[in-house]
């Protein structure tokens, strides 16, 4: 049962199994472990990024491809939702078409550019995507008549999903609300959608992508389309990357340039997908946790590092919290290098 | 006799995961013409791309004119006096004529003395100087490339299959071209499967079979027999 | 001696279309600027739009020019290269601050010494840190693309994580030399100083660059590298050490490219130089990876689109240079002028 779940592909190493236990307890309980406005809205950020993460990682990790669109994809499933939750009312038959159109329109952008660049270099692929991704985001904050420009859209999400609803009293000592509900619309939209990626990994389509990565030309010879395996996945893995937005419309009622286009987020997911474990996608479940709470966290721990060597030129700038991406930027580097495979490859190798 | 010029000595090369040359041990002796003769895919290329370090030898040791040249670097080892026609040719396509045989000339200008001497053999070379190599025949192609080995004096060539795919009138230049480039006290390694052209230039004949060189002797000894002919390569050369 | 009767010298008359075929790029540039002159009704606003597009044009180029050779000498795909445009932007622009009361006296030999100055420490700064990129970063993921990419993204990170570090993360914002603000008048039209300046620059650039290549054995080398590496090894020329000096000099550019686009933004920032490579990748993808004409040409043609959509549609700029690399693949899936590799 748990082995079907898991798509016959366990985590293989014991330290691993146990960290992503306790990550999906966690997340699972983080409402009533953790009760906390910060905390929760932390918890569903960790789930909202594993799926982006994964669904990055479907086409890094397997196919060997690398595309910086992955956060345009994102952001047109956000703005999916969002537009869909505007204009259509609160419902969730609004979310659900705005999520639908949103993959849908992803799969479509994700077949045009894979099919103009693919076809010719594989790192073609690479240079568009970042020029298109840049140019879309740019367009969003153009057109503020549809998107809000740079201030994005705020709306509003199904009564069921809002702090407003209740539905009881409390259960240990947590307030039976909406925003619980939304939480666990979240927390379950994306298990089930990690849980679809490890099917298709491990389907014969994902082991074929696979044998492309190791080697293209022999792949072709064998008599694969290698162009057309590497479109799927990129379409597939836009389609998931827009569902990930849809949630995270969803729960935070607002969407924006920033929050769901920015190259930042874009570089977050490299830094996530490399540092967890390229090609595992158990390395997202432990890139985006481990990322987004450093991010929350060690921010802190930097500045007050950073108050201690003060009077130290340079250093304490070094060390500003602001910099963090500096040191994230050096970790990369020597994960490429030396632990390609990430935490999880590191800790299958040493089981 | 002298010391040969290049020895190979137990080499293995792999390409990827496969095992091509399994043990080559050869001897290429100087002021000669020697043969590298097998069917199709028995390793000669790869044995010449090793000697020029395209490909590495996993094993075993590569010496030329004295010098261990297994793990040094492509430049030093044409530096070091060889000369390298490659199966492809390996023409500049972009670049004209003249700039291909001045890049061939890597010491310094070209010699006009021996420029003269390439043109009296390859006409074809003074005709197109200046047009881009790209727009050559495939016979005129080979000249070049030969060409360009042959612009500087070098104590060893590589020559992989020269006379593939030309004209009968082509070849005999191609071979007469050769024996001049041998009367000038060149020594040679030359992979080839026309035998009329094996059997008038070689001196000394290596038949390769499955990674391994299977025979050697004097290259008049093979053409005069059929059977061990037969026995070597599966064919008979004198059938071609 | 008997010639061979096969070599006569003979060679196919080519036809009216073959014949023009690699000059299609280059009609190109003078099209764009025609259809310019069609959409746009006013003859100044024409001609003061083609001179900023060539401007742009140039410095894009200036900028891009040594990420294609790179890439078609060894192979190496470098997001990094951004870094280099930032890093020189911010080291001169610095230069520029400390010679202050050079920039700002009204005379053009001062102030040209000034820039002179301001160039040169950038382009040595960008070179040294070219060297340094590409023993650290570049080189162990040599044959790799998926590593370089992500590796000279990381590489570009904590470049661009230093200069907030050393400069701190707000905007610079600068004045150009006194003698090179305001504009001249020609046939009606307002011509910046600067932007004929850098159109100048670019031009000379680009013709020192096609000297090198086609007059001297460094450049014979690097052609025939971008070709077949290989064979050029074999001749005996160590291509590596081409290949570093090649960085070295593309890094440099881009650090002088840089120092041109700061004073033409008269803003510098961190990012800057990330934000010039989505040009920089249309153009070298539409010139063609590895060709330094194809790249020239597509800078230009970039810098024409923006500038004239620009004016005719503020918004749609950035996208038509989108749809102008779409359309450009379409016609030559390999880019303008695509390079022939041997193998």
């Amino acid at each position: 049962m748990i082995k079907s779940l898991f798509s016959d592909d366990l985590p293989r190493s014991v330290v691993l199994s146990v960290i992503l236990g306790v990550i999906l307890v966690c997340l699972a309980l983080a409402p009533f472990l953790f009760p906390g406005v910060r905390t929760v809205d932390t918890a569903a950020r960790i789930c909202i990024f594993i799926v982006l993460v994964a669904s990055y990682d479907l086409l890094l990790g397997y196919g060997g491809i690398v595309s910086f669109a992955h956060t345009m994809f994102f952001g047109v499933g956000a703005y999916g939702v969002a537009l869909a939750l505007t204009h259509m009312g609160r419902g969730f038959d609004a979310i659900v078409v705005g999520a639908l159109s949103g993959a849908v329109v992803s799969a479509v952008l994700a077949l045009v550019i894979g099919l103009f660049s693919l076809r010719v270099r594989a790192i073609f692929f690479a240079m568009i995507t970042l020029a298109v991704a840049s140019a879309v985001a740019v367009l969003v904050s153009q057109m503020s008549g549809l998107t809000g420009g740079e201030d994005g859209l705020t709306f509003k999400t199904p009564r069921a999903l809002t702090p407003a609803f209740k539905f009881g009293g409390e259960l240990f000592g947590v307030k039976l609300n909406g925003k619980l509900l939304a939480y666990y619309f979240v927390f379950f939209g994306a298990l089930v959608l990690f849980l679809l990626m490890l099917r298709v990994v491990n389907s014969p389509f994902g082991r074929v992508l696979q044998a492309i990565r190791e080697n293209d030309f022999r792949a072709e010879a064998i008599g694969y389309r290698v162009v057309y395996y590497r479109v799927a996945a990129t379409c597939l893995s836009a389609a998931a990357a827009a569902l990930a937005g849809s949630l995270y419309a969803v729960w935070l009622r607002y969407v924006g340039p920033d929050t769901t286009l920015s190259m930042e987020i874009m570089i977050d997911i490299l830094l996530m997908v490399v540092i967890g474990g390229m090609g595992t996608m158990y390395g997202a479940v432990i890139g985006a946790t481990l990322f987004v709470v450093a991010q929350n966290y060690l921010q802190n721990l930097m500045g007050a590092a950073a108050g201690l060597v003060e009077g130290v030129p340079l250093l304490p700038d070094l060390l500003n919290a602001d910099r963090w991406l500096l040191w994230l930027g050096v970790l990369f580097i020597l994960s490429v290098y030396f632990f390609p495979t990430g935490v999880v490859g590191r800790l299958r190798a040493g089981r | 006799m002298s010391d040969p010029i290049l020895t190979l000595d137990g080499v293995f090369t792999n390409i990827a995961q496969y095992h091509i040359l399994q043990g080559v041990d050869l001897q290429v002796p100087r002021r000669q013409v020697t043969m590298l003769l097998g069917r199709n895919g028995v390793g000669k290329t790869t044995t010449l791309r090793s000697v020029i370090g395209h490909w590495r030898a996993r094993q075993g040791t590569i010496r030329f004119d004295g010098q261990d040249i297994t793990r040094m670097p492509t430049p030093a080892i044409a530096r070091a006096g060889i000369g390298f026609v490659p199966e492809d040719m390996g023409i500049f396509a972009d670049l004209t004529v003249e700039e291909n045989m001045v890049l061939a000339a890597a010491s310094g200008p070209i010699d006009p003395g021996r420029l003269e001497w390439i043109f009296g053999a390859f006409p074809p070379l003074k005709t197109f100087w200046t047009s881009e190599a790209g727009n050559l025949s495939g016979g005129q192609k080979q000249m070049l490339s030969i060409a360009r080995a042959m612009i500087e004096e070098r104590k060893l060539y590589l020559i992989d299959e020269p006379t593939k795919g030309l004209a009968p009138a082509i070849i005999s230049t191609m071979a007469r071209a050769l024996r001049e480039l041998k009367a000038q006290g060149a020594s040679i390694l030359l992979v080839e499967q026309n035998f009329a052209v094996a059997k008038a230039l070689g001196d000394t004949a290596n038949v390769m079979d499955d990674g391994r060189v299977i025979w050697s002797g004097p290259m008049a000894q093979l053409a005069r027999d059929a059977g061990l002919q037969e026995q070597l390569m599966g064919l008979s050369l004198e059938a071609h | 001696m008997t010639a061979a009767p096969e070599h006569a010298p003979k060679m196919a008359q080519a036809s009216f279309a073959e014949r023009i075929g690699p000059w299609m790029p280059v009609l190109l540039v003078p099209v764009l600027c025609v259809l310019g002159f069609m959409a746009i009704p006013n003859t100044s606003s024409w001609l003061t739009l083609t001179v900023s597009g060539l401007a742009m044009g140039m410095m894009i180029f200036i900028m891009a020019s040594g990420l294609t050779l790179v890439f078609g000498l060894m192979d190496v795909i470098n997001f990094g290269h951004g870094a280099f445009v930032s890093v020189g932007a911010f080291v001169g622009i610095s230069v520029l601050l400390v010679m202050g009361h050079m920039t700002e006296a009204p005379s053009l030999m001062l102030n040209l010494l000034a820039l002179l100055v301001a160039v040169v420490g950038a382009m040595i700064a960008t070179g040294a840190m070219g060297y340094a990129f590409e023993k650290v970063i570049v080189m162990p993921v040599y044959g790799h693309h998926l590593k370089q990419i992500l590796v000279t993204m990381g590489g570009l990170i904590v470049v661009e994580q230093l200069i907030i570090v050393l400069w701190g993360p707000e905007e610079i914002y600068i004045n150009r030399p006194e003698a090179l603000k305001g504009a001249i008048t020609f046939a009606g039209a307002a011509l910046e100083k600067y932007r004929l300046v850098a159109v100048a620059v670019g031009l000379i650039v680009f013709g020192a660059m096609r000297y090198v290549l086609r007059r001297t054995k460094i450049g014979l080398i690097v052609r025939a590298g971008v070709q077949n590496g290989e064979m050029v090894e074999a001749l005996g020329y160590r291509l590596r050490l081409v290949f570093v000096g090649v960085f070295i000099a593309g890094s440099a550019l881009a650090g002088l490219g840089g120092v041109m686009w700061g004073l033409y933004q008269e803003v510098i920032t961190a990012h800057m130089g990330n934000q010039a490579m989505i040009l920089i990748f249309i153009v070298v993808i539409i010139g063609g990876l590895g060709s330094v004409e194809g790249c020239f040409i597509g800078a230009l043609l970039v810098g024409l689109m923006q500038n004239y959509v620009a004016f005719l549609e503020p918004k749609a700029a950035l996208i038509s240079n989108i749809g102008l690399m779409v359309a450009i693949l379409m016609w030559r899936p390999m880019g303008m002028i695509p390079v022939v590799k041997a193998k």
